[in-house]
């Protein structure tokens, strides 16, 4: 415990600093890309870009083992997940516009290859009986306790460069994900950005190959994100929320891991992320499972409160209690269960807007079922100031002459 | 306002000397466009050249390539042959002097923005690569909101606007880029009847500024309301020109087939018969 805290306070020795810090900055990287990632729902892809590393590391293991003895060079092993990730995303790309096989069919299948030959090979490396094969294994949930300094640093950096990117092309991404046929006739080259996004988050799977590992790298990419949307509705602050939520994630991550060494550090990253997904789900006053709760609480008690006022005005009595608790709660009826001057006036205008309401669903009912807020609100609320003109003056002459109108529709 | 013969006739006769017409005059002319899915030919050879400064319905059956046309024009979707000019330019070339409003149901509206946001997607061109909307450009896209009467919208989170006010988001975006030619994909799909007039107002006051229109149309009883031109379209071109001349029950009967009522036809065309 006491050395999570100093690992967390960045005092558990310089080397663990620096292992915290380059998580930090690689989850808000990534925690940035992934939203539009999310955005963009391509968020299969990325399982296949890290699966797909495998072979790159371990070809590059071999090649650098056998003939330059130094197969644990992190810079060389990344180019080579880089290298094999790309060919995998391309052969994603190839399968779905030569075939009429779907995206998700051609990840499920280069996926599983790529992954299997990489097993292959790892097998292979640990029958040739080199030394220094044993971090190999590594990249597959993440170790942060032997990682170098060097290595912490080269995380560190590429980590920023990406997520800079990322916040430099925020406005093209936006509109790529929202609209790409209005992108696309606005003169931007759809396909060049989706490959720049699609290469932004391959730098981020292959920097955080060493810290969480290719199995579990693409959580960091989706969690952060998944959590952020339930605090927003905006791409900005959606961004900002899911690198926060990202570095804040893998710092902590990272520090549990620095105390508990036999621990893979990628899946303490991701059941700290994990914990910060369960804490919007529930407590987000935007999108969260309680304030949903308590939106139908308050939806209910509209509902009860328009329909005991729309009793008051038909001069109907209201029967039901909870309908009667919170009109008498509103000051809309008294103790005798008689409406008060208050209920009575607040009863005219409801009827009204009702009549407004029921008069735009006759008119349009297509457009008013698939509102949905129909009724529930005052209607200049929900639709614009136009629409409501237009009902006003339809329904005018029925409340100012209504006798005079049903006589005539008699004649 | 809902008499245009005069401008109609006006473009009748240039569209008919348009061999002496100097194509940079052409706001957007398509020639020989083959369009086909998996196969299946969807746009047979249409070549087409809308009137300048006109309010063109582009109708036909379920079916008939309507959209396919425009987001083929556009080089949205791949096509066989054919291309397209702008005012002379192939339309890669000056995308930035055309605006398309694709399809609602084309986007997700559950997207994390506001209709201001939206509005401002139609200024990214002019804002350009590494720099943020300025006041300015907040300013602009208020103003465009405020021609579609959706101003006290603005920050409302898209996907909780109705069907129509989403549409007049879209109608906002595409006036935001202040484009020659307007290229619209059905804008009165679904929408409520406060929204069409909105949208027939603007459409009208874009051709007023000399704008050209063309737009994706499927209701033929406001056809003769709204247009000035048509082009009908059924797989291939059947015909185009003036409303008064060219929506005639002979033509409608050859784009649609028996799918028209011959009494429904009467009703539509009856103008051009009396």
């Amino acid at each position: 415990m006491e050395q999570f805290f100093a690992a967390l306070t960045l005092s558990a020795g310089y080397n663990t600093a620096l292992v915290c810090i380059g998580a930090a900055l690689l989850g808000a990287a990534s925690g940035a890309i992934g939203v539009f990632v999310l955005l963009r729902k391509r968020t299969l892809i990325s399982d296949a870009v890290s699966h797909a590393t495998l072979p790159g590391v371990a070809l590059a293991f071999i090649i650098a083992q056998v003939y330059f003895d130094s197969g644990r060079s992190l810079p060389v092993l990344l180019f080579g997940a880089a290298l094999s990730a790309g060919i995998g995303v391309l052969a994603v790309d190839w399968i779905k516009t030569h075939t009429r096989l779907t995206e998700d069919a051609a990840i499920g299948t280069v996926l599983s290859t790529f992954f299997a030959v990489g097993m292959v090979l790892l097998t292979i490396i640990q029958s040739m009986s080199i030394a220094g094969q044993a971090g190999l294994e590594g990249f597959l949930l993440g170790a942060t306790s032997g990682m170098l300094k060097s290595e912490a640093l080269t995380i560190s950096v590429a980590a920023a460069l990406v997520g800079l990117a990322v916040v430099l092309r925020m406005k093209e991404f936006s509109l790529l994900c929202f609209d790409e046929s209005f992108a696309a006739a606005c003169g931007y080259n759809v396909r060049w950005l989706d490959r720049t996004l699609l290469l932004l988050l391959l730098g981020i799977v292959v920097i955080g190959l060493k810290t969480v590992g290719l199995v579990l790298i693409i959580a960091l990419a989706i969690i952060p994100p998944v959590a952020a949307r339930f605090w927003t509705d905006r791409v900005p602050v959606l961004v900002a929320i899911a690198a926060g939520i990202g570095a804040s994630g893998s710092y902590i991550g990272a520090a549990l891991s620095a105390s508990a060494p036999n621990m893979p550090t990628g899946g303490l990253i991701v059941l700290v992320l994990f914990s910060f997904f369960v804490v919007s789900l529930l407590i987000s006053p935007v999108r969260g499972i309680l304030a949903a709760a308590l939106k139908h609480y308050r939806f209910q008690r509209i509902v009860h409160l328009r329909q005991g006022l729309l009793a008051i005005a038909h001069d109907e009595p209201v029967l039901e209690p909870l309908t009667r608790s919170i009109l008498r709660r509103g000051g809309f009826m008294g103790g005798d269960g008689q409406p008060t001057v208050k209920g009575q006036s607040e009863a005219r205008l409801i009827e009204r807007d009702q009549k407004l309401w029921n008069l735009y669903r006759e008119m349009h009912p297509e457009e008013s079922h698939a509102l949905a807020d129909w009724s529930l609100k005052p209607i200049g609320e929900v639709l614009p100031a136009d629409t409501v003109r237009v009902l006003e003056q339809e329904l005018s002459p029925h409340v100012v002459r209504g006798g005079e109108t049903s006589k005539g529709g008699a004649v | 306002m809902h008499d245009r013969s005069s401008s109609g006739l006006h473009l009748l006769h240039d569209t008919e000397s348009s061999k002496t017409v100097n194509p940079q005059d052409l706001p957007f002319t398509v020639q020989g466009m083959t369009v086909a899915y998996h196969h299946k030919p969807v746009l047979w050879g249409v070549s087409y050249s809308a009137p300048k400064g006109c309010l063109t319905a582009i109708i036909g059956p379920n079916g008939a390539g309507k959209s396919t046309f425009l987001k083929a024009a556009l080089g949205l979707i791949p096509k066989l042959s054919g291309d397209t000019k702008v005012f002379g330019a192939p339309i890669e070339k000056v995308l930035k002097r055309i605006a398309y409003v694709p399809q609602r149901s084309a986007v997700d509206w559950d997207f994390p923005a506001t209709a201001i946001d939206v509005v401002l997607m139609g200024l990214y061109g002019q804002i350009g690569w590494f720099r943020w909307p300025s006041r300015k450009h907040r300013q602009k896209a208020m103003d465009c909101l405020k021609s579609v009467g959706m101003q006290d919208f603005a920050n409302r989170q898209i996907g909780q606007l109705s069907g129509g006010q989403q549409q007049r988001v879209f109608l906002a975006r595409a006036l935001a880029q202040d484009s020659e030619v307007y290229l619209m994909d059905e804008p009165f799909a679904g929408v409520d009847a406060a929204t069409e007039k909105a949208i027939v107002a603007v459409l009208r006051q874009l051709v007023a500024d000399g704008k050209t229109v063309l737009v994706v149309h499927h209701d033929l009883e406001t056809v003769r309301d709204y247009y000035s031109h048509i082009l009908l379209l059924n797989g291939q071109h059947v015909a185009d020109g003036p409303v008064e001349t060219t929506f005639t029950a002979e033509n409608l009967q050859k784009a649609y087939g028996g799918r028209l009522a011959s009494t429904q036809l009467d009703g539509l065309s009856e103008a051009s018969n009396a």
